[in-house]
């Protein structure tokens, strides 16, 4: 190592563990967000630098003398070597969306710290491991998906587990995203008839794209970007006009337009709705993280939350139920790590990827880029009085809906805000009340418009920041449940293809709206009962979410240990069954609380027998209203505690049948036959990581190659053809 | 000044590249680059016929994250 490069990293050192000790000494002072944006961005660099190299080198040995699939099998579609920076653009707008935003500011009610340490602690070792590995796992064979791999490593039984596994998932993910949109919408003319304007927006660039401009993409993206923050501002007028009343509806009413317009999504060609949404989403979401990073640093908002509340250990918290352990670990998955990533890993990035030794850019950076957002929303969130924290996020349930139950509630929590407080939080953003907008994405509204306040445009912007944040939520949220529920859709055609041929045909219309139907009625079920639940759908199904995609994390991880033991690789096995043992422990032991509980409010049987017994005598227990309220209670537990055994089972069949598998890896006296691809030469010259460094500068110069991008080497080792790159001109 | 100006329409040619790839606006021109490489004889495809093509590929989306 170069003396400079050891003086900087030294530097770096010390920046982060200065951080990490002003957190960790700060107690009962309020302290500035800048320490935990210090001790997340030092820790990321030194975990980038070493642990990531370090697996890359010793642990999965990456080879760039081997030819990646993109040009070995480049056919220029969906197999073509992509620029890294580009890929790491895809990648991250794949990975990340609502998740590392919603659950963070979930997590707020036991403080900012357990939050910050897992949000960190968690990708460095889990999260960006696992999406590393599965990316490099996949690309090494010509991109094979998650299920696949599951079956080919593991077995018929642990690849039938993954793909179940990935069904229920996404069908519980849907339904936990939806609902939090019709929270962020219920009562909001504003934040409503902006979303509804995006339908009209998106078929209009449809329409351009097809018919006026063919792939003009840009043009329509900046036209369409235009129009969405017309929308948003149109919004503020609607809500002040005699229209308000058109766009004001309550969650039922809110939940029935999404499950038609998802089914309408699923079957419409794609180029009217989905992907001209998905560009919008796309940009809306890369610039307003870019903004809201640099908001943060900029305004250096100081944090109002506890570092640790009492509803980490002593108390059951109103937003979700259940001690630190596990349910942080649980209620935060995207952004410490997502088993849904593992999807994207083994999906379109590794067929596009240039060079082996860019899955360190690409895997392992692009997921800390996501923790750094879930970083920033546990800022946003923080930031707020922890009184309109508790009372936005609390059930309704509990607070009762008004803004004087709610000071009350509030104040029984042992947190103060006042009726007009309450009152006057909502009229800075322009909402009819804030009282109970549980789901997160409200609550970090207020906390960006808070920070985009004072950095871009002062008080009088706020109503319009609140507004815009709500959107870019709700826009890519809408976004993931076009695309999950065509998702959802095609691997159902996919399986019911075996039993009755025709279903499995794409194009066969009647076979098309029926699976469309299916998916669209399974998440809107979990929606309905969400909506509905007088104890409240985000503290009932949002644990349900957490463990699904914990679950599928840990077949991923479970899928790499395989893979790692049956290559030989025993010593390095750690590196993912590590975080593997971890997440097995938090899963399973929330799944378990959830079926096993006595507590009624974390049990899903005990709150099923409770409310099942009351309803048997007549009574009507808090927060119920009626007798027709406790039996919809008494069904939503039903569903809900059964679901968390299957997932929990799921997760043993699948660990069980690995364990198998491990053990006659181990036994065998030479390593099994593995399902890598052969090595071939790779031609293709390209840095490893975001910036060239010297050598490769040299290397790149040789061919004629522009300075940071990449190009192909000829056979007689002369000149080649260049890449191209921005740079070049 | 003239450096500066460089800069400036380096930078803003550098971003509109970043966007051209990252939305696939750039795919024609991969596409028609392919098409001449493997099958010389052939007609290329026109941009709008490729863009429908496009999306009846586009219409089963990757899998994507919350």
């Amino acid at each position: 190592m170069k003396l400079k490069s050891v003086v900087t990293w030294t530097a770096v050192a010390i920046v982060g563990a200065v951080c990490w000790g002003v957190l960790a000494l700060a107690r009962g002072e309020s302290i500035s967000a800048i320490w935990l944006l210090g001790a997340a961005l030092g820790s990321y660099a030194i975990a980038y630098r070493f642990y990531a190299r370090f697996i890359c080198k010793r642990v999965l040995q990456v080879d760039d003398t081997r030819a990646t699939p993109a040009e070995r099998l480049n056919n220029g579609v969906d197999y073509h070597p992509t620029d890294r920076r580009v890929l790491l653009g895809h990648h991250f707008a794949a990975i990340a969306g609502a998740g590392p935003l919603v659950g963070p500011v979930l997590a707020a009610q036991m403080g900012y710290l357990p939050g910050t340490i897992w949000v960190i602690v968690g990708v460095i070792f889990a999260g960006a491991v696992q999406d590393m590995v599965i990316l490099f796992f996949s690309m090494r064979r010509n991109g094979k998906s998650l299920g696949q791999m599951a079956r080919e490593e593991i077995g018929v039984v642990g690849g039938v587990a993954a793909l179940l596994g990935v069904f229920v998932i996404m069908i519980i993910l849907l339904a936990v995203l939806a609902l939090v949109v019709v929270n962020a919408l219920a009562q909001s003319p504003w934040g409503t008839f902006s979303i509804a304007m995006t339908i009209p927006i998106a078929l209009f660039m449809g329409f351009y794209l097809r018919v006026v401009r063919p792939g003009k993409v840009i043009e329509t993206s900046v036209i369409g970007v235009a129009l969405l923050i017309l929308a948003i501002i149109a919004g503020g007028w609607v809500a002040q006009s005699s229209w308000a009343s058109a766009f004001t509806f309550d969650p039922e009413t809110l939940t029935l337009f999404l499950v038609v317009y998802g089914f309408a999504a699923s079957v419409l060609p794609v180029w009217m709705l989905l992907a001209p949404r998905d560009y919008l989403s796309t940009f809306m979401k890369i610039g307003t993280i870019v903004l809201l990073a640099i908001g943060v640093v900029i305004a250096a908002p100081v944090l109002q939350a506890d570092a640790v509340s009492k509803f980490a250990f002593d108390e059951i918290g109103p937003v979700f139920s259940g001690d630190l352990f596990p349910f942080v670990f649980i209620t935060i998955a995207c952004g410490a790590l997502s088993g849904f990533h593992a999807l994207v890993s083994s999906g379109t990035t590794p067929k596009m990827i240039e060079k082996e030794s860019q899955v360190r850019l690409i895997g392992y950076g692009g997921m800390l880029m996501e923790s750094f957002v879930a970083v920033a929303a546990i800022i946003a969130a923080c930031i707020l009085d922890p009184g309109l924290y508790f009372a936005m996020n609390s059930p309704a349930g509990v607070t009762g809906g008004a803004v004087q139950s709610a000071s009350e509630f509030v104040n029984s929590l042992g947190f103060v805000i006042t009726p007009a407080e309450l009152d006057a939080a909502a009229a800075a953003v322009e909402e009819e009340s804030l009282v109970s907008r549980t789901g997160g994405a409200p609550t970090l509204a207020v906390g960006m418009s808070d920070i985009f306040a004072q950095v871009f445009g002062g008080e009088g912007m706020r109503a319009f920041w609140y507004h815009f944040a709500i959107m870019f939520e709700a826009l890519f949220i809408l976004t993931t449940v076009d695309a999950g529920t065509r998702v959802g859709r095609f691997m159902l055609q996919d399986t019911l293809g075996n039993i009755y041929k025709p279903l499995g045909r794409v194009s066969w219309k009647p076979g098309l709206w029926f699976t469309s139907a299916v998916v669209v009625a399974a998440w809107g079920y979990f929606l309905w009962a969400g909506v509905t639940d007088p104890l409240g759908g985000i503290n009932q199904l949002f644990p349900l979410f957490g463990i699904a995609n914990q679950l599928l994390a840990a077949i991923a991880l479970t899928v790499a240990t395989v893979i790692l033991v049956k290559s030989g690789k025993l010593k390095w096995a750690w590196v993912t069954a590590v975080p593997l043992a971890w997440d097995a422990a938090v899963t399973l032991t929330a799944s378990w609380q959830k079926v096993f509980s006595d507590d009624p409010k974390i049990g899903f049987f005990a709150q099923r027998d409770q409310y099942a017994a009351a309803l048997e005598r007549g009574e009507v227990l808090a927060p119920a209203k009626d007798l027709d309220d406790m039996s919809t209670i008494v069904t939503n537990s039903t569903v809900d505690g059964v679901l968390a055994a299957l997932f929990a089972l799921l997760v043993v069949v699948v660990i069980g049948n690995a364990l198998v598998v491990c053990w006659r890896a181990v036994r065998s006296p030479e390593p099994l036959p593995t399902t890598e691809e052969p090595w071939q030469e790779s031609k293709i010259v390209a840095p490893s990581g975001l910036f060239a460094t010297a050598e490769e500068k040299k290397q790149l110069a040789a061919i004629g190659a522009p300075p940071n991008g990449s190009g192909v080497r000829t056979d007689d080792g002369s000149g080649g053809s260049a890449g191209k790159d921005g740079d070049s001109s | 000044m003239t450096a500066a100006w460089r800069r400036l329409r380096r930078t803003l040619r550098g971003v509109r590249w970043y966007l051209a790839e990252l939305t696939g606006e750039t795919e024609y021109d991969r596409f028609v680059e392919h098409r001449k490489r493997l099958h010389p004889d052939e007609p290329v495809p026109s941009r709008r016929e490729y863009e429908r093509i496009r999306h009846e590929r586009l219409a089963q989306p990757g899998a994507r994250c919350c």
